[in-house]
């Protein structure tokens, strides 16, 4: 069975050479010493080898159920969630006035990433709770945020996000769930949600639905859809728990993988629910949570691949299989162990740079929206929503790649069940699809963010990346860095001129590179994060800081990353110079 | 009644221990350290204790080097009162001996005055089970060992101690000397919470000075060796070869 360890030291490294949390000036920074956040990660990742990571398969293997309308969560899945509540694990990153602790989205990160490499699917009852506890602690009235927020906080009561229905996914503009209203200033929710994660459970008292659904008077497409609260169980003044609302599950889906969370279609008769912030502004409600939901999946991705990376690992080195081509390393044993082939290594530094340059770029994420929220620095907000459809898409559909090649390392091993290697491979692809497709985050990359404020945040973007390339010099240790991410933000810039020139005359030529272009800057991304991350490790290896060993490493993957991976810029810029044609020659019905 | 707990930083269990290429000892450069998991027992013990209200204060000393402030900030975020740290070392490969650290520990004991002193019964370092049998004798207070339950009641303790072939139930005058034992309890994790009430729980700093106190070593390390390798093992054809070969070769029946 697969184990997990947090890897503590390289957040560590993260949160205090890289990031220099301490001195960034952000409100609840300064409390972040190095004591204190390694404490908190430990004991997170305690809790998460110990509790959440021997639930992981056992969530595979037995899924959920539904019998007579109860969904049931698999075996212990109780019991962890009371562990996780107990700790204050919940309440993280929460307002200290509902009952939070208070500490920095940039802290709720990396703790997440932990219980999500742990469990993914567990960690979404708590996840989805967070997203729902975010839109009511932003759009509530002070009487809502009263009566629901401190029971979301401690997870007595879970939450939910219903957007999807069966003929409505991407194209929220299609919604047929209706909104009534009614006398005493509720509304009656009629309609059918489907796909709803956390749906349904048995883990808490009470389940908070928050609902789009469509009220009169709100015209069409997205302009009239309005955010509702349905809870499972109505909520009397005195916060006690009244009558079963007419909310209920009509089944849950059987499906690839995350079988211990319950993807729940959701029937809503009549429901009672209650306008959350302003009527037929729902849709701008939800995209204030966008930033945090969207870069909560793309920690989903790279998160799942740790874990099948710790493993695959192991496994390279346990397995003796075929001999090193140099000579016999293991000479007392029949062959060598599978680490000593260089196309293994190669899978496996694909692996580890790959996450690594992901989790400091997803942190850096955190810090930056901790930024725009805590210090309102438009200039932080502009940036990480240029780079979120990055982060999201980019880092999913590699999580899945890199899990996938973890489980190639198990060669047959990794295919059957009983290893656990296909777990995190059929765990990993959901992210790739849900909070947006990857292809829709393309979509929103290139046809909104590039575009967006007169495409000030992507230049801005350049120029950080320009001023990272010229601020090393004079360093000769950090050219391979240096030169390597000049080529591939040039390339960037060639491809944005491309689409600018190319858009207004014919937009499919910049949407059929969308997808192209959300790698390419997905490697700029990681190269940015890999050059900062070889400065500050040269930096500690100059003052005689830190493990020498570890900074080394963390030099060497960062030179591999570079190298190996950066080259693929120049691939994505010519696909994309090909414009629509290659893409769009055949008609539909040539098919 | 107070209850003083001694922690040890400890390479960590999970870590595999590489002894140094000269032979001198066993690398802890950069190699990850937790506390001691008996130490953890007891104070996880001492917690409970306070919680049951037997003891009002629970305190907790750690000997050697600056960085055992981690250790006992862990001990306070499961929920420990008040931290002592003794800087005794500058380099983590200084192990303090055990009769040092009984000497110091009898130095606190005389400033804390605790009913009870609940360490573990050993180091998963060294493994010398030496120190809380050492204090007892210069208190020369009553001592308990290999704890696997413990129960006080008024001015005794009953503890039962795990003793080979079996459980000895003692029963013991306090003040004294308690060492506990794996299965005396499970430890908890410690709550988000409590790690950050631990951030300004009072953690005082000495040196063994302050309580006259030499620490230089009276043992030396002649050799350090990784245990030997297991010979690889032979196959039996039957069931009476095997007998055949324990009664003749092994000699074990
Ligand atoms: C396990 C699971 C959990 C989920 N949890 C939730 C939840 O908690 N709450 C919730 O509301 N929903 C949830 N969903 C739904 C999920 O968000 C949707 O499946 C997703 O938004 C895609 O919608 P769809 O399935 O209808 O696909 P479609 O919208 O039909 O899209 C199909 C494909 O077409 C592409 N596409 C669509 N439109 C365009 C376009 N304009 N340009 C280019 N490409 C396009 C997409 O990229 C996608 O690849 C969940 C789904 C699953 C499977
Ligand atoms: C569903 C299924 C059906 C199968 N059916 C059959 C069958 O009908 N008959 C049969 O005989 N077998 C069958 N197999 C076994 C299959 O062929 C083996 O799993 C496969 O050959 C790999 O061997 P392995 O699993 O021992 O992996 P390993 O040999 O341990 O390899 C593990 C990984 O190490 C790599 N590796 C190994 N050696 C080297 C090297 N020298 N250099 C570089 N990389 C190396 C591999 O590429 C692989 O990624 C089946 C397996 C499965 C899962």
């Amino acid at each position: 069975m697969p184990s997990y360890t947090a890897p503590v030291k390289d957040m560590q490294f993260l949160l205090h050479d890289v990031l220099k949390v301490t001195e960034a000036g952000i409100e609840g920074y300064a409390d972040l010493d190095e004591g204190f956040t390694s404490a908190v990660l430990e004991e997170a990742g305690k809790v998460a080898s110990g509790v959440l990571a021997p639930l992981n398969a056992v969530g595979d293997r037995e899924g959920c159920t539904l019998e007579n309308g109860v969904v049931r969560t698999p075996k212990g899945f109780k019991e962890a969630f009371e562990a996780m509540k107990q700790g204050g694990w919940t309440a993280l990153d929460c307002d200290p006035a509902y009952g939070g602790q208070g500490l920095p989205y940039l802290m709720g990160t990396a703790v997440g990433e932990i219980f999500v490499s742990a469990n993914m699917a567990f960690n979404m009852y708590q996840g989805l709770t967070h997203g729902a506890y975010s839109a009511i602690h932003t759009h509530g009235t002070p009487e809502q945020k009263a009566m629901y927020l401190p029971k979301m906080v401690s997870c007595d009561w879970t939450g939910t996000m219903n957007l999807t229905e069966p003929h409505c996914g991407t194209d929220l503009g299609l919604m047929r769930t209706k909104a009534e209203p009614q006398a005493d200033g509720s509304y009656r929710i009629t309609g059918q949600k489907i796909f709803i994660s956390a749906g349904d459970h048995d883990l808490s008292e009470n389940v908070i639905h928050l609902v789009l659904a469509k009220a009169p008077g709100g015209g069409e497409g997205t302009k009239g859809i309005s955010l509702f609260i349905v809870p499972k169980f109505l909520v009397n003044d005195d916060g006690s728990l009244g009558a079963r609302n007419a909310v209920s599950v009509g089944k849950i889906e059987e499906k690839m993988g995350i079988h211990g969370n319950a993807t729940c279609v959701m029937n809503y008769d009549g429901a009672t629910g209650w306008l959350l912030g302003d009527l037929h502004k729902g849709m701008r409600a939800m995209f204030t949570m966008m930033n945090e939901a969207r870069l909560g999946v793309g920690l989903q991705g790279y998160a799942v691949a740790e874990a099948a990376y710790q493993n695959a690992l192991n496994y390279a080195k346990d397995r003796l299989q075929g001999r090193a081509v140099t000579g016999a390393e293991n000479p007392d044993a029949p062959a060598d162990p599978l680490i000593v082939h260089p196309d293994i290594r190669r899978n496996l530094m694909e692996q580890k740079s790959f996450v690594e340059g992901a989790r400091a770029l997803t942190f850096w994420g955190a810090h930056l929206i901790d930024r725009s929220v805590r210090q309102d620095d438009e200039a932080a907000e502009g940036l990480i929503s240029l780079m979120i459809p990055v982060i999201k898409g980019f880092q999913t559909d590699k999580g899945f790649e890199m899990a996938v090649q973890a489980q190639q390392v198990y060669g047959g091993h990794g295919y059957i069940e009983e290893w656990g290697m296909s777990q995190f491979a059929r765990d990993a692809r959901i992210a790739m699809i849900y909070e947006g497709a990857n292809g829709v985050q393309a979509l929103d990359l290139v046809g909104r963010k590039l575009a967006q404020d007169g495409g000030k945040h992507v230049m801005a973007f350049f120029e950080m990346v320009k001023a990272e390339v010229k601020a090393h010099d004079d360093d000769a240790r950090m050219a391979p860095f240096a030169e390597a991410l000049k080529t591939a933000s040039k390339q960037l810039q060639q491809a944005a001129m491309f689409f600018m020139a190319q858009g207004m005359k014919n937009p499919n030529a910049a949407l059929a590179g969308s997808y192209d272009f959300m790698h390419l800057m997905g490697h700029v991304c990681m190269g940015l994060m890999w050059t900062r991350m070889a400065r500050a490790a040269f930096t500690a290896l100059d003052e005689g800081r830190g493990d020498a060993d570890f900074l080394n490493t963390k030099i060497a993957t960062g030179r591999f990353y570079m190298a190996r991976q950066l080259p693929a810029c120049a691939m994505h810029l010519a696909r994309i110079e090909t414009g629509a044609d290659p893409v769009m020659a055949l008609a539909a019905e040539a098919f | 009644m107070k209850v003083l707990v001694p922690v040890k930083r400890v390479i960590d269990y999970n870590v595999k221990v590489r002894v140094k290429a000269d032979g001198s000892g066993v690398d802890l450069a950069n190699v990850k350290m937790s506390m001691n998991p008996f130490d953890e027992i007891a104070v996880e013990e001492a917690i409970r204790l306070k919680e049951k209200g037997v003891a009002t204060e629970v305190v907790v000393v750690s000997i050697g080097v600056k960085q055992s402030q981690e250790t006992l900030r862990t001990a306070l975020a499961m929920g420990a009162d008040r931290a002592i740290l003794i800087e005794a070392a500058a380099d983590v490969h200084t192990d303090i001996e055990p009769l040092a650290v009984a000497k110091l520990l009898a130095g606190v004991v005389k400033e804390e005055a605790p009913g009870i002193v609940l360490a573990g019964k050993q180091a998963i370092d060294n493994d010398m089970n030496a120190t809380g049998q050492m204090l007892a004798a210069l208190l020369g207070w009553s001592q308990a060992t290999f704890a696997s339950e413990l129960a006080v009641e008024g001015d005794k303790a009953t503890v039962t101690r795990e003793v080979d072939g079996g459980l000895q139930t003692i029963s013991v005058a306090l003040p004294a000397v308690v060492t506990v034992d794996l299965r005396l309890n499970e430890p908890r994790y410690a709550s988000l919470p409590n790690i950050m009430k631990a951030k300004s729980k009072p953690l005082a700093t000495k040196t063994p000075a302050d309580y006259g106190v030499d620490v230089s070593p009276r043992l030396t390390v002649v050799k350090t060796t990784e245990p030997a390798g297991r010979k690889a093992g032979v196959k039996v054809g039957s069931v009476d070869e095997l007998i055949a070969k324990l009664k003749d070769e092994a000699g074990v029946i």
